[in-house]
């Protein structure tokens, strides 16, 4: 009988692949496969803590109570979407320190849609809508990543994230179907949004070196490009249905493909916004940072306390 | 005091209702038990996905070994007979 023992260890890990057969925290896993799942899933951890300051921005200006209400759960849900991704990666040797040194020091990235600032409240309509539309076609494939604990936190964070398009989609159909000024204000947030939504998913697949070997390894299911045209299929009906203009002069039905043509990104504000040089990177950070470091009196105080307490107990039992 | 500055690390488990079983949802970070059933509380049961938690401290964790999950596994592999589909049973018994 064939075991698993007799064959290396880096077959085995390629068999498991190839018979979809979950990775799991302490099965084997080639150094490169560990090193890009740390990235990719600290990466969208960061994404939905920085993702909760661009809203947050508008909770206390919410227009109504439901609204507040309503923004502030979407708000707590990207914490906790934050969380079960920081333990999905811990799972595969880092610790949250060393993520949250490397979110604060530069050295790792989080979607650089969240360096745009919400101008008005419609912003918050086209974010739910557009952003976490366009996370959840992200997300959804993740769900068979070839990683357990990741797909498995894809899981929960897709079940919630629905909740979080359509509160953005309500909002932008309010304005819409509101006064002259509403209806501008909701075109002129779904211009703001429209072209940075669609770098959420990532450079050209030419231009995504990474692209290939994720693929092979399951982490991946789909290119960038297959994603990004998923998307624009999806959405441009729901803007027609809200009566707004999609911002693309090139946009159009392709009948052959059964899809839109739509115009090229641009790069190179992609780029830029990447290296740091977006309207709000440095606001990011900082205000992140600003958090970490005032709340580091709460942490060691919870600390020491639990510690003293622990300590109390173990002296009653003992002696 | 320790040097320890990351507060310790918990396996939270989830009995979603009644008459089931507590089930593994993930981990988070907390500085006591106490306060490690209140942060699940508010990361997975934002939706009353739960009537009730326990949580571990992932340290007291012990796993078998996947890499010799074949062999540690071995002892059952070739015992059918633990199977009731192994027996044949006549068509004219009933209910068995
Ligand atoms: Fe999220
Ligand atoms: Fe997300
Ligand atoms: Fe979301």
């Amino acid at each position: 009988m064939e075991t698993i023992i007799e064959k290396s260890l880096e077959e085995a890990f390629e068999e498991k692949i190839a018979n979809e057969v979950r990775i799991e925290p302490k099965d084997w896993m080639p150094e490169q496969y560990r090193k890009t799942l740390v990235r990719q899933i600290s990466q969208h951890a960061h994404s939905e803590i920085v993702g909760m300051l661009p809203e947050g921005n508008w909770i206390t200006r919410a227009p109504s109570l439901k609204r507040k209400a309503i923004l502030l759960s979407k708000v707590q849900d990207e914490a906790g979407h934050g969380l079960y991704l920081y333990s999905a990666a811990e799972t595969l040797g880092t610790s949250r320190d060393q993520m949250i040194a490397d979110l604060h020091s530069g050295k790792a990235k989080y979607s650089s849609i969240f360096n745009y600032p919400t101008l008005s409240w419609a912003d918050i309509g086209a974010i739910g809508w557009l952003v976490d539309g366009a996370a959840i076609m992200n997300q959804v494939p993740l769900i068979r990543t070839s990683y357990g604990p990741y797909a498995r936190a894809m899981v929960r964070v897709c079940k919630e994230e629905s909740f979080h398009q359509r509160q953005g989609f309500e909002i932008m159909m309010t304005l819409c179907n509101g006064a002259p000024a509403q209806k501008k204000m909701a075109q002129e947030a779904f211009n703001r949004w429209w072209w940075p939504t669609l770098m959420m998913f990532g450079p050209k697949d030419e231009e995504s070196p990474n692209t290939e070997q994720s693929m092979r390894w399951k982490i991946k299911r789909f290119t960038n490009d297959e994603l990004r045209q998923r998307f624009v299929d999806m959405m441009v009906p729901q803007a027609e249905f809200l009566g707004l203009t999609v911002p693309d002069k090139d946009l159009k039905w392709n009948e052959a493909k059964n899809g839109y043509d739509f115009g090229d990104v641009d790069w190179e504000e992609f780029w830029n916004v990447v290296k740091g040089n977006g309207p709000c990177n440095k606001d990011r950070i900082s205000t992140r940072v600003k958090a970490h470091e005032e709340g580091a009196w709460v942490r060691e105080a919870a600390l020491a306390h639990a510690q003293k307490r622990a300590q109390r107990e173990a002296e009653k039992q003992g002696s | 005091m320790s040097q320890q500055k990351e507060w310790p690390l918990w396996e939270v488990f989830i009995r979603s209702k009644q008459g089931l079983d507590h089930k593994h949802v993930g981990s988070l970070h907390a500085a006591d038990a106490e306060m490690a059933i209140q942060n699940a509380r508010d990361v997975y049961t934002r939706r009353m996905e739960g009537v009730s938690i326990w949580v571990v401290e992932s340290r007291n964790v012990h796993a078998s070994n996947p890499d010799e999950a074949a062999a540690f596994f071995d002892p059952a592999n070739d015992k059918v007979y633990r199977h009731p589909t192994f027996y044949e049973v006549p068509a004219e018994i009933k209910n068995m």
